[in-house]
C-alpha cells in the first residue's frame, strides 16, 4: 500500500501535551516539516524557552537546549557563535519574548544573530494559566486583567514584528497566522525563508505566529480561531515586515 | 622555568583562560574586572574565537549557558552586581551540569556599594547564591601567578565536574601587578563531552540540555545525582596552604588579598615572639574543613583570627570545621577598605595576652 500520509522525521513519537485547539502543535509540525524537507534535522540546534512548550525539546528530534523564561535568544547566541555552521531557532512564546525576554530579543536581532525565532502570539500567558501579557488585546478578559486591559492602568499591547523590523540586524520578519490551509502553507514557507536567511548568513529572522490558546480564552476551538482572526488581527496585521525584496 | 613577565591580574586571567582552550567569551562591562574583558576583545579574534559583548550580564550568562551546551570552553567574567544578576543562569548551569568558568572580582556592596575591593560575596559564592540545591567550585586565588595556575585548572574542574568553577578575587588581586611565568605549554584535561549538542551529524538520538524535571521522583533523583557528585569534590578537590603551624599559638584564617596582608603579620609576630601560623583556603568550596579541624586538635594552638574583607562570613565555616574545640576570633574590613598589618597584630598580640 502507498504511503499517503507520515509524520514528519522532525518530530519524536512523543505524542503532544497541548489543549486541543491549540496551535502549538501545528507549528511545531510545520517546523519540523521543514527542517525534514531542507534535510537540516541533523544540523539544527534548536532552544525551548518557558512557556507550554517548555518541553518541546522532548518534541522536536534535532538537538535541543532548554533555556530559561526570555533568556532563548542569549542563549541561542552563545549556541550560534561555538556552531556557526549549525541552524539554530528559538521558539517562545509572548510572555517570553515580549516581556520577560525583551532585552534579549532586541539585542539578538540588533546583533544579527544568525539564528531563526519563532514567536508564538496568543495573546496570553498560557502556562501560568492566562494572565495578562504584553499583546493581550485592550479590553481583552485575562485572570490579571479581570475587567479587560485598560490602556491607562495595564498600558497598550506590544507589536513586536513591527518593532525588531526597524533595527538594522534583523532581515527577515513576516507576521503568519494558521486560520486555513492557505494561511497554513504560507507560514511553512515563511518558516523556510527564516532558515534560508540564516543559512545565507544574511542575518537575524523571525517568523511571528498568531495563535489560539483556547483554554484561557475560554473558548472552544473554532470560536477561538474567530476570534484570533476577528480581534487579533486588527491590532496584529499580518505580512513580511523586513525582507519584502529578500530573494533566497 | 619560563621567563616571568609582568601582567595585571585580571589580563592574567583571560589570557589563562585562551591558554586552556576557551574561545568563547560572554561579559559586560563592571569595575574593577573591566580588563578581563578589554583583553578577551582583543586577543579571541587572534585565536578565531568568539567575544561578545553582551547587552546584561543575565544575557551573557545566558551565552555562556548556550555556549557551553555545544561543549565549548566558555568564560564570563563580572562584579559583585553583575554577579547576581548572573546567578539565574548559574542556578540553570547547574541544574543542566554545564561546565563553565565564572570570574568575580568582587567588590563592596550591597546595592552599588562601591568599587574597590571586598570579599562580601562569599556567602552567595559558596552557598549557592541562586535558587535550589547546589554549589559551585570557587576558586581563591591569592596572586598573579596563581591567578594563571588555578583559571587553568578551572576549566578543567568544570569539564570533569560538569559544573560551574566560580574564581572568587576581590579588586586587589584583578588590579595587581606581578611576574608570572607562563608554561611553554598548557597540559589540560581532555573531557569527552558526548552529552553536547553540536548537532546530530549522524548521531543515534537527538540531545538534550535541560533542568527541568516535573515529576518530583525525577527531580529528587536528578538532586540526589548533583549532592553525590558534590560530596565527591568535597573527597577530592579540596585546596590550601598551611604555613608556619609548627608550635603555632594562634592561627590565621584568611583567603585572596586578605591572606598576603597576614603573611606579613605572622613575620612581625614572631618578632614580639608569637607564634603565628596560618591555614589559607584555595577553593573555598569544597572547604578544607577537615585541616581546620585537625589544626584546631593542635595542643599548641590557642584560637584562631579569621581576617577578612567583610563582616564575617568565611567565620562561619571555619566555626563549623572547628566545632567549638577552639576560640575563633574575627578581624574585618568593609567598604572596599584594607585591615592594616598593625590592626592585625594588635588582635594578635590581644588575643595572645587573653584580652579577647
Ligand atoms: C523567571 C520566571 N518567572 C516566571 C515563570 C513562570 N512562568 C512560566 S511560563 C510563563 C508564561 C509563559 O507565557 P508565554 O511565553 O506567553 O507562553 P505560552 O504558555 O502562552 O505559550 C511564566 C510567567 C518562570 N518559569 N520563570
Ligand atoms: S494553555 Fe493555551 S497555549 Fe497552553 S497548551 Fe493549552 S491552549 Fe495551548
Ligand atoms: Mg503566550
Amino acid at each position: 500500500m502507498a504511503v499517503v500520509f507520515q509524520k514528519t522525521k522532525g518530530l519524536t513519537d512523543k505524542p503532544f501535551h497541548y489543549c486541543p485547539g491549540c496551535m502549538h502543535g501545528i507549528i511545531h509540525r510545520l517546523i519540523a516539516e521543514v527542517m525534514e524537507e531542507m534535510d537540516i534535522i541533523d544540523k539544527t540546534i534548536g532552544v525551548a524557552s518557558v512557556g507550554c512548550t517548555y518541553n518541546n525539546y522532548d518534541y522536536f528530534s534535532c538537538d535541543m537546549v532548554q533555556a530559561a523564561h526570555g533568556r532563548a535568544p542569549a542563549v541561542a547566541t552563545g549556541i550560534k557563535r561555538c556552531k556557526p555552521e549549525e541552524m539554530v531557532f528559538t521558539y517562545q512564546g509572548d510572555g517570553d519574548l515580549a516581556s520577560i525576554g525583551t532585552a534579549e530579543i532586541v539585542h539578538a536581532a540588533a546583533r544579527g544573530e544568525k539564528i531563526c525565532t519563532f514567536f508564538v502570539n496568543n495573546a496570553v500567558y498560557g502556562m501560568t494559566s492566562g494572565q495578562m501579557a504584553p499583546t493581550t488585546l485592550l479590553g481583552q478578559v485575562t485572570t490579571t486583567s479581570p475587567l479587560g486591559r485598560d490602556a491607562e492602568t495595564r498600558g497598550y499591547p506590544i507589536n513586536v514584528s513591527e518593532m525588531l523590523a526597524t533595527l538594522t540586524g534583523a532581515v527577515y520578519i513576516e507576521r503568519v497566522a494558521l486560520f486555513d490551509y492557505k494561511h497554513i502553507q504560507e507560514a511553512k514557507k515563511a518558516i523556510a525563508k527564516a532558515f534560508r536567511v540564516q543559512q545565507k548568513g544574511l542575518g537575524f529572522a523571525m517568523v511571528e505566529f498568531l495563535s489560539t490558546c483556547p483554554t484561557n480564552w475560554g473558548k472552544e476551538p473554532i470560536e477561538a480561531l474567530e476570534w484570533c482572526k476577528e480581534k487579533m488581527v486588527p491590532q496584529y496585521p499580518l505580512g513580511v515586515f523586513k525582507g519584502q525584496d529578500l530573494e533566497v | 622555568m619560563a621567563k616571568r613577565v609582568l601582567m595585571k591580574g585580571n589580563e592574567v586571567i583571560a589570557e589563562a583562560a585562551i591558554r586552556a582552550g576557551c574561545r568563547h567569551y560572554f561579559g559586560y562591562p563592571i569595575t574593577p574586572q573591566t580588563e578581563v574583558m578589554h583583553y578577551m576583545a582583543r586577543e579571541m579574534v587572534k585565536h578565531g574565537g568568539t567575544f561578545v559583548q553582551a547587552e546584561s550580564e543575565v544575557a551573557a550568562i545566558n551565552m555562556v549557558y548556550g555556549a557551553a551546551a555545544t561543549g565549548e570552553r566558555v568564560l564570563t567574567s563580572s562584579s559583585s552586581p553583575g554577579i547576581s544578576l548572573k546567578q539565574e543562569g548559574i542556578s540553570y548551569i547547574a541544574g543542566a551540569e554545564l561546565p563553565a568558568v565564572v570570574v568575580n572580582i568582587m567588590r563592596g556592596g550591597p546595592g552599588l556599594g562601591g568599587i574597590l575591593p571586598s570579599q562580601g560575596d562569599y556567602f552567595q559564592a559558596t552557598k549557592g547564591g541562586g535558587h535550589g540545591d547546589y554549589k559551585n567550585l570557587v576558586i581563591a586565588p591569592a596572586s598573579v601567578q596563581e591567578l594563571y595556575e588555578l583559571t587553568v585548572k578551572s576549566f578543567d574542574l568544570a569539564d570533569k565536574y560538569r559544573m560551574v568553577c566560580m574564581i572568587l578575587g576581590d579588586g586587589t588581586i584583578g588590579q595587581m601587578m606581578e611576574p608570572v611565568a607562563f608554561k611553554e605549554k598548557e597540559e589540560t584535561l581532555e573531557v569527552a563531552k558526548p552529552w553536547a549538542t553540536t548537532g546530530m551529524h549522524g548521531r543515534e538520538k537527538h540531545n538534550t540540555i535541560t533542568s527541568i524535571y516535573i515529576d518530583p521522583d525525577d527531580l529528587e533523583a536528578k538532586n540526589r545525582e548533583l549532592q553525590d557528585k558534590y560530596r565527591e569534590i568535597e573527597e577530592k578537590e579540596v585546596m590550601f596552604e598551611s604555613s608556619n603551624l609548627d608550635d603555632a599559638e594562634i592561627v590565621i584564617a584568611a583567603y585572596g588579598t586578605c591572606s598576603r596582608i597576614c603573611k606579613n603579620v605572622i613575620r612581625q609576630a614572631a618578632e614580639l615572639g608569637i607564634k603565628v601560623g596560618m591555614v589559607r583556603p584555595i577553593t573555598l568550596w569544597p572547604f578544607p574543613s577537615k585541616e581546620f579541624s585537625r589544626v584546631a586538635d593542635m595542643p599548641s594552638v590557642k584560637g584562631f583570627l579569621d581576617v577578612e574583607l567583610s563582616s564575617g562570613q568565611m567565620i562561619e565555616d571555619v566555626r563549623l570545621a572547628v566545632n567549638g574545640k577552639k576560640p575563633v576570633y574575627f578581624h574585618g574590613r568593609m567598604g572596599g577598605n584594607l585591615p592594616t598589618q598593625k590592626e592585625i597584630l594588635d588582635e594578635i598580640v590581644k588575643i595572645h595576652k587573653g584580652e579577647m
